[in-house]
């Protein structure tokens, strides 16, 4: 297997006398869609914002693209190459659907702060962002508030945000939550187009989407990782049918 | 962010919003122009001062909307560069130097310093402790005005001579007065309305909205912040430095929290984040202080309601109530 892109190694945090995430170690190789199960309250959103630099862990090491960035805050990761989307919706509700990713673009761009020419004209930024909500199938509502998109195309809107920023690897926190049958489906859809192309690391619920899309299935309860390999041996792991599947059908 | 169909949206160009935009501050600045012709034509002289005083409130105004409404920070402190502003032009002209070119330097100099400083310290905190520490650097420029005995101390400091520009004497007469600080006026909005539309604006609008969100995205959301604060901060200076050659006089009062307090009023009343609102709402507000004081001495019992049940009753302040108007009219 290739060098991975991202690697966890005995990652720990606790909340009080609570541990949510106790040694979790995980490897993330490039192009790999690696998904992470488990059951509510297990810890998944902790680790994922440990991995995103917005939760520091108390012991444990976060390596990515070869580097240790343990130690960096989210923006210093983001520059790096570490996208992440949000378990609830995250884009900015006033700014059209082209501006939310443009500012992707921006952050990528040689002159992320400059001070006079008009951002919204600025081809520089609008093409590239242009592409990614073509990627994502958003072209049409470009020029749509973030705010007056549906639940389904602001999911998409999120990737389409990570997709800016040429990542190395993308965190996708539930991507597919509180979002209908339909738009699930087309969500997926792209989920599996941008396969192979990025590491990505999914968080998720929808077990039948899990098993379309991952090449590895880490099972995450009360903050331990009890199970990882391909799918069909984590499914058939009885371990896993105790703790999570079983009770979820 | 009303929910429109999603139809009409998608092929629209230029939206209505976008165009109150550009026609209402063209407008604004027209009429503002007018002014000393409509003087020339019996308007009562008065109204010429007391609008030069407004456009100086303006810039205040103006400079606050930059972080208030567009960067989401509540300043209580902004008053604090208006009187470092004030104080450095009259400390200079007191000390024999009166040339703008030379006080005006000084002002942004020492303004972006004063910015820098407290703004690092004030960013680290959010919402109601941004609000009290930015209070508490204000008081404390405010007392140390208070202590300069030198520069008239607690009495303030009477100015007996104005500034000169390249030699000229823009502020000796009442219509060149208001031209320079109206030019003034007019230049530090372009300045704004350019950054707010510029990446660094765009970073600072979403910030306001979604820090988050901008963070995972690769950007130092408090040093952006930091930025606006600063450039803030030395428009609020520049005002200072018309404010002290209005009144010919220059205290600590100018630097109070019922200023900073006043400041944010304007912004409010005129609509926060669409930048013209606050030369708006600086100049209703000290148009309606006018009119109010020269009704009875206690103008503030009826002004502090009525200011109440305006913010109450019209959101987004004036501009708001005149975009309202503007698109059931058409």
């Amino acid at each position: 297997m290739a060098e991975p892109v991202l690697v966890l190694e005995a990652l720990s945090k606790s909340f009080g006398a609570l541990k949510v995430t106790d040694g979790v170690s995980l490897a993330v190789a490039p192009g790999e869609l690696h998904a992470l199960i488990g059951p509510n309250g297990a810890g998944k959103t902790t680790l994922v914002h440990q991995i995103s630099g917005m939760l520091t862990p108390d012991a444990g090491t976060i390596r990515f693209r070869g580097q240790d960035v343990t130690a960096f805050n989210a923006e210093k990761r983001a520059r790096h190459g570490l996208a992440r989307t949000f378990q609830i919706t995250s884009t900015i509700a006033s700014l059209s659907a082209l501006e939310n990713v443009a500012l992707g673009v921006q952050a990528k761009a040689g002159h992320p702060l400059s001070f006079f020419r008009n951002a919204a004209s600025d081809e520089r930024l609008n093409r590239p962002a242009r592409a990614a909500l073509d990627a994502v199938g958003l072209s049409e509502r470009a020029h749509v508030p973030a705010g007056s998109l549906s639940h389904g195309e602001k999911r998409a809107l999120e990737i389409a945000m990570a997709l800016a920023l040429e990542p190395a690897a993308i965190l996708l926190d539930e991507p597919l939550a509180g979002v209908g049958k339909e738009e699930g489906e087309r969500l997926i859809g792209l989920l599996k187009s941008l396969k192979g192309r990025y590491a990505m690391l999914l968080v998720e619920h929808d077990m039948e989407a899990v098993f379309a899309l991952a090449d590895t299935v880490s099972v995450l309860v009360y903050g331990r990782v009890i199970a990882s390999g391909d799918p069909a041996a984590v499914r058939a792991d009885p371990a896993v049918r105790e703790a999570y599947l079983g009770e979820e059908g | 962010m009303s929910a429109t169909p999603a139809t009409a949206e998608v092929t629209s160009v230029a939206p209505p919003r976008e165009r109150s935009r550009v026609v209402l501050p063209a407008l604004l600045f027209l009429l503002l122009a007018l002014v000393p012709l409509a003087v020339s034509f019996g308007m009562p002289a008065g109204w010429l001062a007391l609008l030069t005083r407004a456009l100086i409130f303006a810039i205040a105004a103006l400079s606050l909307d930059l972080i208030l409404g567009v960067g989401g920070l509540v300043s209580f402190g902004h008053a604090a560069f208006l009187g470092i502003g004030a104080y450095v032009t009259g400390i200079m002209i007191t000390e024999g130097k009166s040339e703008a070119l030379v006080i005006l330097p000084a002002i942004l100099v020492t303004c972006a310093l004063f910015g820098a400083i407290t703004g690092a310290v004030c960013l680290r905190t959010r919402g109601v402790a941004f609000i009290m520490i930015t209070l508490a650097f204000g008081q404390m420029i405010y007392f140390l005005a208070q202590a300069l005995s030198a520069y008239g101390g607690d009495d303030g400091l009477t100015l007996y001579e104005k500034s000169t520009l390249l030699g000229f004497n823009p502020f000796a007469n009442r219509t060149s007065f208001y031209y320079t600080v109206l030019i003034a006026l007019g230049g530090a909005y372009l300045l704004v309305r350019g950054l707010v539309a510029s990446r660094f604006g765009r970073v600072l609008r979403a910030a306001r909205e979604n820090p988050t969100r901008v963070s995972v995205t690769g950007f130092d959301v408090t040093r952006v912040r930091l930025i606006a604060y600063v450039i803030s901060g030395m428009l609020a200076g520049l005002s200072g430095f018309f404010l002290a050659n209005h009144t010919e006089f220059v205290s600590p009062a100018f630097m109070s929290w019922q200023r900073s307090g006043e400041l944010i009023f304007m912004a409010v009343l005129g609509g926060v984040g669409s930048l013209h609102g606050a030369i708006i709402g600086a100049v209703a507000y000290l148009i309606a202080e006018d009119a109010l004081s020269h009704l009875t001495e206690h103008w503030r019992a009826i002004f502090g309601p009525l200011i109440i049940l305006f913010v109450l009753f019209t959101r987004g302040g004036i501009v708001g109530m005149l975009r309202k108007l503007g698109s059931r009219h058409g």
